[in-house]
Formats: C-alpha cells, structure tokens, sequence
C-alpha cells in the first residue's frame, strides 16, 4: 500500500501544473448560466484543448492524451488547486463521452467526439421530466417509428436540464414501445436543441441564473444515425451513465480539497473560533474523499467495477460541498449574503443532493445493494 | 500508487481474524470485566504469537492498523493500545508481557493496571497504583497511578492511530450486527430492514464508515495527522453504536446482549488518547498555523 506516484506521473503532474499556472485566467470567468458567461467558457473550453488537457483520458486520435485514472485524477487535483473555471462541457466529456465511446458507433464517435472536446458543441442532459424525477423509469415522452423517413418522432417534455438554456445539443430517453415494461422499451436518443419543433424555455435558479431549462418536443424528427445504442436498449445504455455522474467522473476530489484550502485561508483572515470545527472538518472530510478516490482508482485500476459505491460517494460528497460552503458564510457573518465566489459557490452545492438521483434514492441504493437490506414494499 | 491493502497485509489480516473469531472473544471480554483476567491473558499471548505485540518496532503503521482494526471488531480487551503502540515507540523496545501507561492529561489512568506487569507514567514506571475507577466500557479497568515521566509525541500519535483502527473495527461490527438483526426482526408483518428510516440510517452508517477508513489508512501512511483519522473514526462508530443501538430497540439496551460491549465501548475510545475537542484543536493548529 502506497501513495507515490511513478516518475511518469509525476512529470505529467508536473507538465499539467506548468501549464495551468501560465494558463489559467486571472479572474473567475462570469456564470457559465449567462450568455457572455457561456461564450466565455467554451473560449476556455478551446485552449484546453488546443493544448490537449480537455479530455486528458481519451483517445489521442480525439485530442486526449490516453491518460491512465491515475494521471485523470491526478490533473483534476492541478486543475482544481489552479482555481481554473467549472468545465462547460462537463456533460458532454463525463456523461456522453462514455456512453459514446461504449455504445456509439464509429461514424457517431467521429461525428461528436472532436467538438465536444474542443468545446464547439455544448450538450445538455435531458434526462428528468416533470412527473418522472428518481423514477426515470417511469417516463413518458415518446419516440415513434417512422419508417419512410428512417428515424423517430419524438413527443413530450424535458425538465431541469442543466446547460440547455444555451447548449447545442441534447440526449436523453424517450419511450419507443409503450407495450413494454417500464425498463424496456426505451431508447436514448441524441438530437440538436435547434430541431425543428424543439422548444427550450430557460429556468431561472435559485441564483436567478438559467442554468437549467424545459424542453419541448413537438413531432421531432431524429434520424436513426442519431440513436445511441440498440432502439430499445436505453435503460441499460443510461444507466451506465448515471454510475459515472454519481461517481468518480464528474465530482473529483480536486474540487473539495481547492475548497477546503480556500477555506482555511479565510479562516486565517477572519478567524472565528464558533466555526473552527466546521473549518477542520470541512478539510478532514475533503481530504476523506481524496483518500477514498484513490482506493477507488487501484480497485478500477485492478479491473474492479464502481457499482453502488457510486453512491456512498455521491451522498458524501454533496453533504461535505454543502457543510464546506455553509461554514465559509458562518466566517463571512453579515458579509454572507452579498454576491461572492462562496456564495456562489454555495448556491451550486445546495444542489448537489437533489441532481443525479436524490441523496434519497442513493441511501436506498446503499441499503439495497450493499447492505442487502429488503426491497420496500411499493404499491 | 496502490491505495489498497496489499496481498501480505490481507492475509495478515485474515490470520487475526481466523484467530479472533474461534476465540470465543465475548466470552473473554465478560470475564475480563468481571476480573477473571485468565481467558484475556491466554488471548494475550496467542495474539503476541502472531506478533501483535512487535508492528511498532517490526512492521509499519498500516500493519498495526490492520491489526487493532480487528481488536476492535472482537471487542478484544487488555491495554493493547498501550503495549502494542504506545510503549515500544516511546520506550524504543517491544514490551515484554503485559504493559500499561498514563499520560496525563489525555490519557489521565491506566488501563489494566492490575494485570499489567509493568505501569509506566510516560517513560518511567509508575511510583504507586491507585484504586479501580469505573469506566463507561466495563472491559476497560482504570487505575489512577503516581509518577513522573515525559511523553513522546511519535508514540502518542501511534496510539491515536491503533485507537482510531479499533474504533473502525467496533464501529464495522455494530454495523454489521444491525444489518443482521434488521433483516430477520419483523414489525407489522415485514423485516424492519425494509423501512426506508431503517435503511437510510444505516446507510449513513456505511457511508461514514467508508470514509474513515481512508482516514486512517492515510495517517498510516503519513498523508493525514493521526487527528484526522480518530475524529472521523470516533465520529463514524458513534455514529454507528447510537444508530445501533436504535435500530435494536430495548434488547439493545441491555448488558446481557453482546451490542452493549461494543456500544460502551466505542463511548470509551471517542474520547481515549485525546478527545474530540482535542484533535480537531490540534489540527486547526497544523492547518492554520
């Protein structure tokens, strides 16, 4: 057992805090929810890629650089510790991206990958709909064959799709065969958000952001090149994807370790003795979860699977990212409220135990799966 | 870069635990609280056989916390913290049978003194061994004893190591024992396993457990103070001993059932080799500076 990274590694950690440092813009970039914001990201979005550190574990055929998991979690933590902006085109790289190079055929792959990893095309996951939230299953907008054309017609509603206020794409699953049982019979479909008879109505967030939407679909139609996967097949083919965002793909533990050490650095200026603990566990847990990516990287590593640990991460981190930003505004007192990286900040992780699958509906997934506690009795 | 344990470390671990589990350790501990140190004392030495007795000289932290990680799911009494970490750093030598020691003021008495055969205060022996004091884990006898010694800060953050391992440990055999109860205890006609209050309690449990133990396996390798590993230890078997105990109901509650060793004895170790309070001051210092 070790924690000493290889003479490969280290220089590749070395080349990635080289380039952040010389890289990274001076000033935090606007809200990616705002138009200017959005233009600004996928700027970033391009020199990242211009220089090969956008999809670092991809293929370099699609500009990444084959990076290992090891060296994937290890440029996180640089990218974080650099204080670089939040990635734009987070759905499309740790969402789509997998499900693509998976499932996707090789025209698909040439087709998407290269201007999701040069930021060109943003996507946007639309995955809940209004009365199907933890229950995907339970969705109802529709896919319909139609032969002549050679493709489907999609019909229904998206909700809370987070990036669809300005992204370019979409994906989500829509139901193909309403004599199916409620897992089967649904396909995942991508589509571009300016199809004729799409509508995208922007939903203002809890910061008066539109980092979310509504999308409507009216008789759209997708050709079959469009399809991911086998028609039919998309349960399997999403769920696969929703391992990744409650796990290691979308929450490094860069993110909480930068956040923790921020935080430290206020309490330095403006020590309050009411809220140290808050400060020494915020860090202690970031650090938890640095330690816990890393016994998840050997497993991986070894040729194990992330399962259900995906969700004893994904309740841990949200709780920890609300607990950090919660004691940052304790420090701050009556300057709490005025508009601030941390309040942002904040903002963004009062979401985190409602995206991805409820914390609820996590809990249940520890309890069922590793636990082996009884299914609940549903009626 | 392998953050897991390797082939060595677990089969190290799976000696103890073969150990363990034919020893009938409950037993050994009930008699143990009864004074009838016998059973404890022959357990003692089949487990200095195996070479507990020689990891802080002999191996690396991780080893150790692999082995009190299992003391603490047998609820294996005896001053072990004291002779298998504490003592053979601060002393530079493995001990020789059994060995206590105080420090105040973290560890104000101590522990098992009547059948240690030697009781230091730091680095020197003890000058007078007073009366039994009570502890809140009945397995766990005090003593308040005289004498001056100097306290060695490497030893002292062993101990807090092998003390936040047993609390895994205690805290992984709760959880365990709940998940079994919970699955076979039956409440209007179905497992109360299958209650989502049960379930996301419990689940808490799993999760906080999950990330203690890359804590302490952590500050075994020094990536973390020893500090961060028994706060978070301490708090996760907390937290599993209190939702333990809840999900038991009244014959949690009892003394004749086993949880209760386990249940006084996580309260014991929360606040064994420094509180809380303690270390979260002192990592504060560390981070602050």
């Amino acid at each position: 057992m070790d924690l000493t990274l290889s003479e490969s590694e280290l220089a590749f950690q070395a080349e990635a805090r080289a380039w952040l440092e010389a890289n990274v813009p001076a000033e935090p970039l606007p809200s990616m929810d705002t138009a200017d914001g959005f233009v600004a990201h996928q700027e970033w979005e391009k020199r990242l890629s211009d220089a090969r550190w956008s999809v670092v574990s991809w293929p370099t055929a699609y500009s990444g650089r084959e990076a290992s998991l090891v060296e994937w979690v290890v440029f996180e933590e640089e990218y974080y510790r650099a204080g670089a902006p939040g990635r734009v085109s987070q759905n499309g790289i740790f969402l789509l991206a997998p499900i693509v190079f998976d499932h996707g055929t090789q025209e698909q792959q040439d087709r998407f990958l290269p201007t999701m990893a040069t930021g060109e095309k943003i996507w946007a996951q639309c995955w809940s709909e209004p009365e199907a939230g933890s229950d995907l299953a339970s969705l109802r907008s529709t896919a319909q064959r139609d032969d002549e054309r050679g493709g489907w017609v999609l019909n229904g509603q998206k909700t809370w799709s987070s990036r669809a206020s300005f992204a370019h794409w979409g994906f989500g699953l829509f139901r193909s065969d309403p004599q199916a049982a409620r897992h089967h019979g649904l396909t995942y479909f991508l589509f571009p958000l300016d199809a004729d008879g799409i509508t995208v109505r922007p939903i203002a967030q809890l910061d008066g952001e539109a980092g979310f939407a509504e999308v409507f679909f009216e008789d759209v139609f997708v050709p079959d090149s469009d399809v991911l996967g086998a028609p039919g097949d998309g349960w399997r083919v999403a769920m696969s994807t929703a391992g990744n965002e409650r796990g290691l793909s979308l929450r490094s533990p860069g993110r909480f370790c930068a956040a923790a050490d921020r935080l430290i650095d206020l309490y330095r200026s403006t020590p309050d003795p009411a809220y140290a603990d808050g400060v020494v566990d915020a860090w202690t847990k970031a650090q938890a979860y640095r330690l816990y990516t890393w016994g998840t990287v050997t497993r991986l590593a070894d040729g194990g699977e992330m399962g259900a640990a995906g969700s004893v991460n994904k309740v841990f981190w949200s709780e920890l990212d609300i607990a950090l930003h919660e004691t940052a505004l304790d420090l701050l007192g009556p300057e709490a409220e005025v508009e601030s990286r941390w309040l942002d900040g904040y903002t963004f992780s009062l979401s985190g135990p409602i995206y991805a699958g409820t914390n609820e509906i996590q809990r249940n997934i520890v309890a069922e799966r590793i636990l082996g506690l009884p299914r609940e009795v549903r009626k | 870069m392998k953050f897991v344990l390797d082939a060595d470390q677990r089969d190290f671990a799976a000696s103890l635990d073969a150990l363990l589990s034919s020893s009938e350790t409950v037993a050994v501990a009930r008699s143990w609280a009864d004074g009838d140190s016998a059973p404890g004392l022959r357990l003692w030495a089949r487990l200095a056989e195996q070479g507990v007795l020689s990891l802080a000289t002999d191996a690396t932290p991780v080893e150790l916390a692999v082995a009190f990680e299992a003391l603490g799911r047998y609820a294996v009494p005896g001053p072990w913290v004291e002779s298998a970490a504490y003592l053979p750093v601060a002393l530079g030598h493995e001990v020789e049978g059994v060995a206590t020691v105080a420090l105040p003021p973290h560890v104000p008495y101590a522990l098992d003194a009547d059948v240690a055969d030697q009781v230091y205060v730091g680095d020197s022996l003890a000058t007078e061994v007073g009366d039994l004091v009570g502890s809140v884990d009945r397995t766990r006898r005090l003593f308040s004893v005289a004498g001056e010694g100097r306290s060695d800060d490497a030893a002292f953050d062993l101990a807090v190591l092998a003390t936040s391992a047993q609390l895994l440990g205690a805290g992984e055999r709760i959880l365990a024992d709940s998940v079994t109860y919970v699955k076979q205890r039956k409440q209007f006609g179905r497992e109360i396993g299958s209650y989502q209050a049960i379930k996301h309690a419990l689940a808490d449990v799993r999760i906080a457990l999950d990330f203690a133990r890359p804590l302490v396996l952590g500050a075994a390798l020094g990536e973390v103070p020893a500090s961060a590993a028994k706060v978070a230890a301490g708090d996760a078997a907390y937290l599993a001993s209190r939702t333990g105990l809840q999900v038991h109901g009244a014959i949690g509650y009892t003394q004749e059932f086993d949880l209760s060793l386990w249940i006084t004895k996580v309260r014991a170790l929360v606040t064994a080799w420094g509180t809380p309070a303690y270390h979260r001051a002192r990592l504060l210092d560390e981070l602050v500076g």
